[in-house]
């Protein structure tokens, strides 16, 4: 698929699927997407190695924009992004957005095809900083 | 260093994180999200279990083999905090490393984890334990010395006022509490300070 695919990173697996739900409301299947949330044992967290799968699962030529909850989900998908290295990494950003309207704004742009670029601006206009 | 060497610094590192994680856990449930302790026991519970095809590596790729085990099975933002100070001091020092050597990869690591983190010492986080033992190392001092400043560092983390991480939501609140991290720095620094000189 062509467009910008979205992936998001939360603490709690029920916040990442409730906000993929929400995204898919809006664009159904025109945008790659893919979620993760939780530490892998069952605990609240985020696991580089699930988010390296969910970027690989919403891998678009377009990119990669990816939506996080609180730090520890930041800290760890810019680690993922660096573990996937080149030449990916170049089309993989992790957006300063809030996590639900965050995804739900940039898959609304991604689907009308528009570029990484466009998709993790439409993100950040979100955010007050 | 020897392979058995490498091994004694691993299971000197996991003994003394299992050994507290019950108090890292606590002081991380004063002010963080309460998950620090038992992160960082699986984490090097996960890098003991695999001591020795670790330890039979050329030390820098020993060193990154446990940073990138402690990112992928921590599961906090320790996870990579501590993963990229294991990987930097990896892919910085040399095979058989000197003081001179050992103190300038300390420092480029400390960098990596400032750089991973967007920190800086003085926010209440692990660089404020790791700053203070890099002064140590750079100014010669014997291993029980650096063990006690990076305690010392820990307890100064007290007063100081989060600006990073989970803490940093409580603002002045966090203030009076020691850094979760800093404290699990601080006893990874003695474990590995006393094993290398008992050696």
């Amino acid at each position: 698929m062509s467009n910008v695919g979205i992936v998001i990173v939360s603490h709690s697996p029920l916040v990442a699927e409730g906000t993929a739900d929400m995204v898919r409301q809006m664009v159904g299947d025109e945008v790659p997407l893919a979620w993760c949330g939780g530490n892998g044992h069952g605990g609240l967290g985020t696991s580089v190695e699930a988010i390296m799968g969910a970027i690989d699962k919403a891998w678009s030529e377009a990119g990669v924009a990816i939506l996080v909850d609180l730090g520890g989900a930041e800290t760890n998908s810019e680690m993922a992004v660096e573990m996937i290295g080149e030449p990916r990494s170049h089309k993989i950003i992790v957006c300063n957005a809030p996590i639900v309207e965050g995804a739900v704004m940039a898959a609304t742009e991604s689907s009308g095809g528009a570029s990484l670029k466009e998709v993790v601006a439409t993100a950040h206009e979100l955010s007050p900083s | 260093m020897t392979a058995s060497d490498f091994s004694r610094l691993i299971a000197a590192a996991a003994d003394t994180i299992a050994a507290h994680a019950e108090e890292l856990t606590a002081l991380d449930q004063a002010i963080g999200d309460g998950d620090h302790g038992l992160n960082m026991k699986r984490g090097f519970e996960a890098v003991r279990a695999e001591t020795n095809g670790f330890a039979a590596k050329p030390l820098p790729d020993a060193l990154k083999a446990v940073g990138t085990k402690l990112v992928m099975t921590v599961g906090g933002a320790s996870g990579p905090l501590f993963g990229t100070l294991f990987m930097a001091l990896g892919k910085e020092l040399p095979a058989t490393p000197d003081r001179a050597a050992l103190t300038v990869a300390f420092n480029k690591a400390i960098e990596a984890v400032a750089a991973r983190g967007k920190s800086q010492p003085g926010q209440k986080t692990m660089l404020d334990v790791l700053q203070p033992v890099y002064e140590a190392l750079a100014q010669g001092k014997t291993a029980g010395e650096i063990a006690d400043a990076a305690d010392k560092a820990a307890e100064a983390t007290v007063p100081l006022k989060a600006l990073r991480g989970r803490a940093s939501f409580l603002g002045e609140r966090s203030i009076g509490h020691m850094d979760a991290g800093a404290r699990s720095t601080a006893l990874l620094v003695r474990a590995v300070a006393e094993a290398i000189e008992g050696h």
